[in-house]
């Protein structure tokens, strides 16, 4: 039997764009966008996606009773791939909305990017927005992608503060920041995937195939 | 190494076809929007740009479904504007694949919608596009003015002020034009371009007027600008957006080859 793999909707809006993505790359597996923790938890593999601020993603997510079902997966095993707000929703706690407890399945911290500077001494402009690179850890889920590929970011908030082991990309934007964090069978990326052809397309592809 | 300079293409669509006309060798159907973006996407756009500029109420439902196909099918960030509105008209774009959603004449008839637009769907996807003119006299300091109806009616406001006002009011880019160089090809507004990239904290896309390689580089380097926006010198093939990218990354450009 085919593979399901689950896109957590929680209404934070634009998550069509990764379940496309997903189904572009999909070889068999069914893509199920869904809100339900029955399904999500059923699911070979689990997408979450987020966008927006970090306040209201913990607040719908809990309203739906999705934090459990990530913590399920979390603990199942099964590949759970965070995406943007969604990797940092997987962190202790951010600065963001005076300070908001999020799901703590890394000990990283959320931080604001600030005022930064660049190489030539220009202000850098926040939301780091655009195509930066990615200094790649080994790991199955950059398969294909060479190191220092670009991915496009966009976000005003950065996951700083992880244990080495637990840092799978490193970006540079004034300060260093966590792009990919992993941990067994977790994989979480600051970057959108969906939005980076093609390497984010790889990366998608890969972690339809990853087993953990 | 570091974050790449974005070049953006701009097609102009009216229900769900591409006005100006596109110039491509072997495309299928070049007033196809989704048919122009792959090509765009395929030659190393960074972003696409949909100006939407259907007149009729039901000729937006067509847009929609064409930013739907688009992210169906191409996968780089897509920015829709043109007829903004409501916050419905946002929910409506984002939910059919839109990234980000530009604001223009309605920040100005209501400049707290963008700060409701901001605080409901991130300021991640909440673009400002400001239509600017300049306004003093050759011996005055500079200052630019927002215009509306396509650089027609002044309005009265700063330029300046406008920009860090509406980034203050959550949006998180400009789409920044010079109505004095839009169309002219004779290159960027650059002194409005620094003016406005040194005023506010996020990026800036620097719009009108270019004509030729070198106006992209004098866009990013004079003018601060973080991406830059062009229309015919890409439509008709003059150059492609590799070229370009090659041309500024030899000025010392960081780009995404």
């Amino acid at each position: 039997m085919s593979e399901t793999v689950a896109v957590l909707d929680y209404g934070m809006g634009n998550l069509h764009s990764a379940a496309k993505a997903l189904e572009k790359v999909a070889d068999g597996q069914r893509i199920v966008v869904t809100s339900d923790p029955k399904e999500a938890i059923a699911a070979d593999r689990v997408v979450f996606p987020g966008v927006g601020a970090i306040r209201d993603c913990m607040h719908e997510l809990r309203q739906r009773g999705l934090d459990q079902a990530i913590f399920e997966v979390a603990a199942s095993g099964k590949p759970l791939l965070g995406i943007c707000v969604g990797m940092q929703a997987l962190m202790e706690s951010s600065e963001e909305n005076d300070g908001v407890q999020c799901l703590g399945l890394f000990p990283g911290k959320v931080q604001h990017f600030g005022e930064r500077y660049g190489e030539l001494g220009e202000r850098l402009k926040v939301p780091h927005m655009g195509w930066n690179q990615v200094q790649q850890e080994s790991h199955p889920m950059w398969e294909g992608i060479d190191d220092f590929s670009r991915f496009y970011f966009v976000h005003s908030y950065c996951v700083t503060g992880l244990p080495e082991n637990q840092v799978a990309g490193r970006c540079d934007y004034g300060l260093r920041f966590a792009a990919a964090a992993t941990r067994s069978n977790i994989f979480a990326v600051q970057f959108h995937p969906e939005k980076s052809a093609p390497h984010g397309l790889t990366l998608l592809g890969n972690f339809l195939r990853w087993q953990p | 190494m570091g974050l790449a300079k974005r070049i953006i293409p701009c097609l102009d669509v009216d229900q769900g076809r591409v006005v100006k006309g596109v110039k491509f060798e072997n495309i299928r159907d070049a007033g196809d929007p989704v048919e122009v973006a792959k090509r765009y996407n395929e030659a190393g756009a960074d972003e696409i740009t949909f100006l939407d500029i259907t007149a009729s109420h039901e000729g937006r439902d067509t847009t929609l479904h064409t930013v739907e196909r688009m992210a169906s099918e191409v996968f780089i960030p897509l920015t829709v504007g043109g007829g903004v509105r409501t916050l419905q008209d946002i929910r409506n774009l984002l939910n059919a694949g839109a990234d980000k959603v530009s604001i223009n004449s309605a920040a100005v008839h209501n400049p707290e919608f963008v700060r409701e637009a901001a605080d409901r769907f991130g300021s991640q996807c909440i673009v400002i596009a400001i239509d600017a003119k300049k306004v003093s006299a050759e011996s005055e300091p500079n200052r630019w003015e927002i215009f509306t109806h396509g650089g027609r009616k002044p309005t009265g406001i700063d330029a300046i002020e406008w920009a860090e006002r509406m980034t203050q009011f959550g949006a998180g880019e400009v789409l920044l034009t010079s109505m004095d160089r839009d169309g002219t090809k004779n290159g960027f507004d650059i002194a409005l371009t620094r003016a406005i990239s040194d005023a506010v904290a996020v990026p800036v896309i620097a719009s009108g007027g270019v004509g030729a390689l070198n106006h992209l580089v004098d866009g990013v380097l004079l003018g601060g600008a973080d991406a830059v926006l062009a229309a015919s010198i890409f439509h008709f093939a003059e150059y492609s957006v590799q070229e370009a990218k090659e041309y500024m990354q030899a000025a010392g450009i960081e780009m995404r080859m």
